[in-house]
């Protein structure tokens, strides 16, 4: 993977509902192993965006390409459904914020995990299932629960599944929608600190979705502030949060501090 | 029954002709596309669904007055339900019924397929209660048509690999799942996976209706039948450790026959005409008695 390049490429997009505005000319781009948050309020368009850019959403407007494994860009528009499904299972992850929505609550942890792997042809029991131990393992759950289903683990668990479930195909690219929502504080930063190593071992690019400027200090490298669906400010997490230079960046920054 | 007797003076085979065409033509897109589900307008029949409405307008739409027609339920030609059926298509559309299965040009079957080689020329006709092999894991139905579209199958394995890991193998024994021509993942109906071999390649058309979910879907003869698995967890059939208790048999599939109130019980053919066949050719089993 070349770094120099850009791993995604987000230029003008836009999506309403009716008459209102989703989210409107967003552009940005996303660079390999980078994490990206965005942040606004309720209703200022973040999920809008990110369903967008991982085209769970269709834009009305703009274009979002990305660098496939063979190095090059290609706008996911031009891809047919079957690739652009197999991209979304096997290059990218998608962690819901709600993990009964990413995770198959009737089925065991180890066939949660093991979905990506036999659909992309895996067959053999064996290997599927240790590959799955492995996994739980790295997101610290205890491996005797392989057999369970998610709807006999905690909130806290349910997110790592799902976060495993995702990561086990090597993807380069993973959205996630307030990951931590969820979840109670002490239950939140032990799973912030999971990701954190996560991301930074697998050199993950990331676009995180998130209110909470905490987590965007965190886990983010760079961060995008959005009000009424538009990006009204951009740039490294730590000059943004601590030089916010737009005054409703300011009032978000200064709200958070004073708590 | 009375109201047969009605239904005779409607039209030869009960259905009339539109619809007949409109049920010929899904058969014919689904022998094309083997193992494709093909949506049907499934009309209403003289009895309730879940008793074969599906393969009764299959049948009907396929059969002539030259057929020759055999009507199993289980394996079993005396059943209620079988005998129903063929009474029905014997008034309404004045066949000659069969038990043997060599005799019969058509075969309408439930959860079974006959132990004797089906041959060139012959059809069978599955009656199938629920056609969507994915159903199982995702109950929406746009969904299980574009995984069908883009081959998608992961969650077939998926389901198989639940069941290794609740019951250390698989444990599904009836509508064992198979991948038509290399292409369609298929519910071959609830017949035991212990015939599923027999789907595979075999010289007879098989044609599958399902009324209640509108579907017809169909493997043409001689075309690959494969049941999905593992590399380390293949697929395999059942075994019985004891012949049957009335022919002696020990290559056909066996049901338990519970003999008294005391535990005894012995292991017959499913397959009715097959075991008597098989007596009338002198095999005799531990409790039959000779032909
Ligand atoms: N399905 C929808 N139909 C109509 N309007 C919608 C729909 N989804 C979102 N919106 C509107 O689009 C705008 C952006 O919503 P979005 O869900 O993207 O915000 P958000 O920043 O993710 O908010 P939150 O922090 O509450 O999750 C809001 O005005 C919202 O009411
Ligand atoms: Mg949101």
């Amino acid at each position: 993977m070349n770094a120099e390049q850009p791993l995604l490429k987000v230029s003008n997009l836009s999506r309403f509902y009716g008459g209102r505005i989703g989210c409107l000319d967003v552009s940005f781009d996303l660079w390999p192993g980078e994490v990206l948050a965005i942040v606004g309020e309720s209703g200022s368009g973040k999920t809008t965006l990110l369903n967008c850019v991982s085209s769970r959403l269709q834009a009305q407007a703009g274009r979002v390409e990305y660098r496939m494994r063979d190095g090059r860009l290609r706008a996911l528009s031009d891809m047919g459904e079957a690739e652009r499904r197999f991209l979304m299972r096997t290059d990218w992850g998608f962690v819901h914020q709600n993990p009964a929505d990413g995770l198959r609550m009737t089925v065991s942890a180890g066939a949660n995990v093991g979905e990506r792997l036999m659909a992309v042809g895996a067959r053999n029991y064996g290997q599927i299932r240790d590959t799955a131990v492995d996994w739980l393992e790295r997101v610290e759950i205890n491996t005797d629960r392989v057999d369970d289903p998610p709807r006999a683990f905690s909130g806290g668990m349910r997110q790592r599944l799902q976060i495993a479930r995702n990561l086990v195909t090597a993807p380069r690219l993973v959205f996630m929608d307030e990951p931590t929502g969820g979840l109670d504080v002490s239950v939140q930063a032990r799973l912030l600190d999971l990701l954190r190593g996560l991301v930074s071992d697998l050199g993950l690019a990331v676009i995180l979705v998130t209110h909470d400027l905490a987590v965007a200090r965190l886990l983010s490298h760079r961060m995008m502030v959005m009000k009424d669906g538009r990006v009204i400010e951009a740039g490294l997490t730590d000059r943004v949060l601590d030089d916010p230079r737009e005054p409703y960046t300011q009032l978000l920054v200064s709200s958070i501090l004073q708590v | 029954m009375s109201a047969i007797e009605g239904i005779a003076r409607t039209n030869y085979a009960y259905l009339d002709e539109q619809t007949k065409r409109m049920i010929r033509r899904a058969i014919l897109k689904a022998i094309a596309i083997p193992g494709y589900q093909v949506p049907f307008a499934s009309r209403e029949m003289p009895m309730p669904y879940g008793w074969g409405t599906g393969g009764v307008q299959v049948t009907a739409a396929i059969i002539g007055p030259q057929d020759r027609l055999k009507v199993i339920d289980q394996g079993a030609d005396d059943t209620t339900n079988a005998v129903s059926i063929r009474a029905f298509f014997e008034k309404v559309a004045q066949v000659t019924v069969t038990t043997h299965t060599r005799e019969a040009t058509i075969i309408q079957t439930r959860h079974r397929i006959p132990e004797a080689p089906l041959g060139e020329g012959q059809v069978l006709v599955y009656q199938v209660p629920i056609p969507e092999p994915l159903r199982f894991l995702e109950p929406r139905e746009t969904e299980t048509r574009m995984m069908h579209a883009l081959e998608e199958y992961g969650l077939m394995h998926v389901k198989l690999y639940e069941d290794i890991a609740r019951n250390g193998h698989i444990a599904t024994t009836y509508a064992y799942p198979v991948q038509v021509a290399g292409r369609y993942v298929m519910d071959p109906s609830p017949i035991p996976k212990f015939d599923n071999p027999k789907m595979d390649r075999s010289p007879a058309l098989q044609l599958f209706g399902a009324g209640r979910e509108k579907r017809i879907y169909a493997v043409p003869p001689f075309t690959e039948v494969k049941s999905l698995d593992f590399e380390d967890h293949p697929f395999t059939i059942q075994h019985f450790d004891k012949p049957c208790a009335l022919c002696g048999s020990t290559h056909s599939y066996l049901d338990e026959v519970v003999l008294d109130d005391r535990g005894g019980r012995m292991f017959v053919c499913s397959d009715t005409d097959f075991c008597e066949e098989r007596r009338e050719a002198g095999h005799v089993g531990e409790l039959g008695v000779p032909a």
